[in-house]
């Protein structure tokens, strides 16, 4: 009986077999690696804003409090966009005919809010609420970063649920004095009271933070 | 008693007659008449499972009070039903029973399709099936780890290990004859077709002694796999402080179920099959007899297993199981209680006559009456005892929307499909087992 198969066959079957190994090994390590990396979580991706906002021109070069444009963080879940009006308390005096603005001038010429673009995201089900953390002591920049260093705004942290158990599990050392919380270069120093000091002043319970209903409902 | 085979084949013979059913050029036309519904029917579970990701697991009967409708007692039936394939097949490989070298093919592929079908269930049934994956304890971006106390997620690595078992077995047991089907066909695209799953066995020595060691250890694995499956199945619901399911009886309650409706199953395909593929002398009244007997045995287990549940709802005296059971006896689901009993216990006591054990189409139907009487358990199981639960206010009835009809409509063909494929294009006896069972006969006779 002629052979059914030519010699070369059996280097096929073992490519096969060695291919649909390692697939399966590289698909396991990609499902466990890819999650974890920057670029599928966008971290440091500038997203297109319809005005080129610069927080570093307007919180490190002239100072202004993170509080004068998202008014409602201490109060509300929502840290708060701001009005035209705020952009125009300044930009109504100044850089008046700027190319860059008029987007801003026809917002407020038409009556219709600058539609920013949303860089930091997170799921529908996940209850997030910006007031608990600021009484509670922490600072904007845990999660955001050095906004006063961004020229133009991106994501600097990548807001997984990991990131937020890493501090729900042992809130005390991301904890800060309460004047230090919109300070956006602000450091731990061997001034500081320590974590369980911080934990105490605030009246952190180190109990339920990580209960689902913390933060799922 | 009777011989297993008949005493006139030889090796030869019945390799003959195995192969040529498989390496036929044309089908049956009884193939084709039954594979059009099928086929259609697998259409329909694709329709209905596409609808589902689309619209939600609304679309289904499920409501408060009852979460869990057809979609977990179609799984629950179905692995009960494949249960009973490995049943046959592994563990009495391990005790060497002669009977069941002709019908463990047919079996081993009724577990691979019932067990496909269960498989699909439970993903169907989360809200949202495609992070089905967070059932795996994997380490995540979310550091969470699945509750590894719970017989829920002991149920996904006990399904998970049981089909991809059940893969093996299956493929393993086949691969020898995939090599005789490689080395008598004549045509180029079936000589590759089983030549590539024969995967290069040639049946030299060493190969022999591999491919039995192998087989063996597959079979060990399997044979109490069973039994743990399906008591894990049950530990689903005994975990629950649900009124009907708090019982410690459910895991060994479940494996009697699981193996009376397998039994079933392999007689519903096996008595229609040796005619239609003209296997009398292989498949003979010896298999029958013995079927028979099994499916009677564990129907009297099962009786059992239905008189402690009623015992336990007065014994355990708390009110709400006897309200439960008052309302299971004679509520609106009655009917499905009292059916329960009838096909599952009343009418396989019909087997205790020899004489209507030979009977092939009244096996037949005994067969069907088992199939259809444990799925109206599952109902009873799952849709009553959610009805009725311990808070009053918190009581509801259930029905069973088009979809979900058409789920459990599409995973009977897709069983169906699957087997005529097996019968179409895979050896549906175990030849070289038979070839071992027809030489020591011959060598005794």
């Amino acid at each position: 009986m002629a052979a059914i198969f030519r010699p070369s066959a059996n280097l096929a079957a073992k490519v096969v077999l060695l291919g649909m190994a390692a697939l399966l090994a590289g698909g396991t390590g990609w499902w466990l690696v890819w999650p974890r990396t920057d670029w599928s979580r966008r971290v440091g991706w500038v997203i297109d804003q319809p005005v080129p906002f610069s927080h570093e021109h307007h919180v490190a070069g002239l100072g202004i409090d993170c509080r004068f444009c998202h008014t409602s963080v201490e109060v509300s879940s929502n840290a708060g966009m701001p009005p035209t009006y705020t952009c125009m308390t300044c930009h109504s005096q100044i850089w008046t005919n700027a190319e860059l603005l008029a987007p801003v001038r026809e917002s407020l010429a038409q009556g219709r809010p600058i539609a920013w673009n949303v860089v930091n995201d997170i799921p529908q089900y996940v209850y997030f609420n910006h007031s608990i953390h600021i009484a509670k002591g922490v600072g904007c920049a845990s999660c955001h970063g050095s906004v006063d260093r961004m020229a133009l705004t991106y994501k600097a942290s990548s807001f997984t649920m990991q990131f937020c158990l890493n501090c729900h599990r042992d809130p005390g050392p991301n904890l800060r004095p309460k004047e230090a919380i919109y300070d956006t270069e602000w450091h731990r120093t061997a001034d500081t009271p320590s974590p369980a000091a911080l934990m105490q002043q605030y009246g952190v319970p180190n109990r339920d933070l990580t209960d689902c209903s913390i933060c799922h409902r | 008693m009777q011989p297993v085979v008949d005493p006139q084949e030889t090796a030869g013979s019945m390799t003959d007659r195995v192969c040529a059913i498989a390496l036929r050029e044309r089908a049956f036309l009884w193939w084709w008449l039954l594979m059009i519904p099928s086929a259609a029917l697998s259409g329909l579970l694709v329709a209905a499972v596409f609808w589902l990701f689309y619209a939600g697991v609304g679309i289904w009967g499920i409501d408060w009070p009852v979460m869990w409708g057809l979609a977990i007692l179609n799984y629950v039936w179905w692995i009960g039903i494949a249960s009973g394939g490995t049943f046959i097949s592994a563990m009495f490989f391990l005790v060497r029973v002669e009977w069941r070298t002709s019908i463990n093919r047919i079996a081993e592929s009724m577990t691979l399709f019932a067990a496909a079908c269960a498989g699909i269930y439970p993903i169907l049934h989360l809200g949202r099936p495609w992070f089905f994956y967070w059932l795996f304890p994997y380490p995540n971006t979310m550091t969470l780890w699945p509750q590894f106390r719970s017989p829920l997620f002991w149920d996904f690595c006990a399904i998970f290990a049981y089909v991809l078992s059940s893969i093996l077995f299956w493929y393993l047991g086949a691969m020898p004859d995939m090599a005789s089907m490689r080395d008598r066909a004549t045509r180029r695209g079936q000589q590759i077709f089983y030549g590539v799953l024969a995967m290069g066995f040639r049946g030299t020595a060493r190969e022999w002694r591999d491919f039995r060691a192998a087989y063996a250890v597959l079979a060990a694995i399997m044979a109490p796999m069973v039994c743990s499956v399906h008591s894990i199945v049950g530990l689903d619901f005994a975990g629950a402080q649900t009124t009907g399911w708090h019982s410690t009886e459910f895991p060994p309650f479940f494996v009697f179920g699981a193996v009376l409706s397998g039994f079933g199953m392999v007689l519903f395909l096996i008595l229609p099959l040796r005619r239609l593929l003209r296997l009398e002398s292989f498949i003979t009244a010896r298999h029958m007899e013995v079927l028979a007997r099994l499916l009677l045995t564990s129907s009297l287990c099962l009786a059992y297993a239905y008189i402690m549940d009623a015992f336990n709802a007065f014994y355990t005296g708390d009110v709400s199981e006897r309200i439960f059971f008052h309302d299971r006896i004679s509520g609106v689901y009655a009917g499905v209680y009292w059916w329960t009993l009838f096909l599952n216990i009343v009418v396989p006591q019909l087997l205790w006559w020899r004489r209507l054990r030979l009977n092939q189409p009244l096996v037949w139907l005994v067969g069907l009456a088992v199939i259809v009487g444990m799925w109206l358990e599952r109902y009873g199981i799952v849709v009553v005892s959610l009805h009725r639960t311990k808070l009053p206010s918190a009581w509801g009835n259930y029905a069973a929307s088009f979809w979900d009809w058409a789920t459990l409509a599409g995973t009977v063909g897709l069983f169906f499909t699957g087997m005529l494929l097996v019968v179409r294009l895979v050896p549906i006896l175990s030849m070289f087992e038979m070839r071992e069972l027809l030489a020591n006969a011959r060598r005794q006779g």
